[in-house]
């Protein structure tokens, strides 16, 4: 089963995920990452604006392919937009397979590409400004890696 | 008309998220813009959508009444 939400509120990865693996009985291995908007550093706010027509397809498209290339049970894949507190998940992947390497590298290969090709924009709140966060070359060695 | 989305920064050159501009060939579009909105647009690495799909060559586009095009700059990361 693939799964994949743009969410617009804060959101409980573990019952997503909780949900997710009682809906694959006898997977061998689940991996999941989640990430958080990191605080510290004077950041007060993140805000991820979205494209409606292209981001959720895009990372439909995302989740079939990953599925495909590590021959997964099932894939869950859970993306917030709208505005953040630091602390507040942002991104679940939830990858199930039969055994766990494909879980640990299908976890990897879908985040990488979220990062660098998934159309989300992303400003940053410091001091009551709000700045937009451009992109880094470490995203783009991150997804060179998979070539 | 035709409506113009600006994601991203561009938003912020705009001053608007989305525009509603006269039909036509898209150089007449950007021609009627702001000079420093329509530069921020051409940037190479902004990539256009025609109602929802990106299109490799955004400079052949004729908008037609109703048509949305969109305008990504390159997504955030980190």
């Amino acid at each position: 089963m693939i799964k994949v939400c743009l969410l617009d509120r804060p959101f409980d990865p573990g019952a997503f995920v909780g949900a997710f693996t009682a809906a694959h009985p006898g997977l061998g291995a689940v991996c999941t990452f989640v990430g958080e908007v990191r605080g510290g550093d004077g950041v007060a706010a993140l805000e991820l604006s979205h494209y409606a027509p292209l981001t959720l397809s895009g990372m439909e498209q995302l989740a079939s392919r990953t599925a495909d290339r590590f021959g997964l049970i099932g894939l869950l894949m859970l993306h917030r937009v709208g505005e953040l507190r630091p602390g507040e998940p942002i991104v679940c992947v939830s990858a199930a397979a039969s055994h766990r390497r494909a879980a640990f590298d299908a976890a990897q290969f879908a985040m990488d590409h979220l990062k660098s090709r998934a159309w989300f924009w992303k400003r940053e709140k410091r001091g009551g400004q709000w700045s937009w966060i451009e992109p880094r070359a470490e995203d783009y060695a991150d997804l060179a890696r998979w070539d | 008309m035709a409506r113009l989305v600006f994601l991203g920064k561009l938003a912020d050159v705009a001053g608007a998220a989305e525009c509603a501009v006269k039909p036509g060939a898209l150089a007449d579009v950007l021609a009627r813009l702001p000079a420093a909105l329509a530069v921020a647009l051409l940037d190479e690495r902004v990539r256009v959508a025609l109602n929802g799909e990106l299109i490799a060559h955004p400079e052949a586009v004729i908008l037609a009444d109703g048509d949305e095009l969109a305008f990504l700059p390159p997504v955030s990361g980190g």
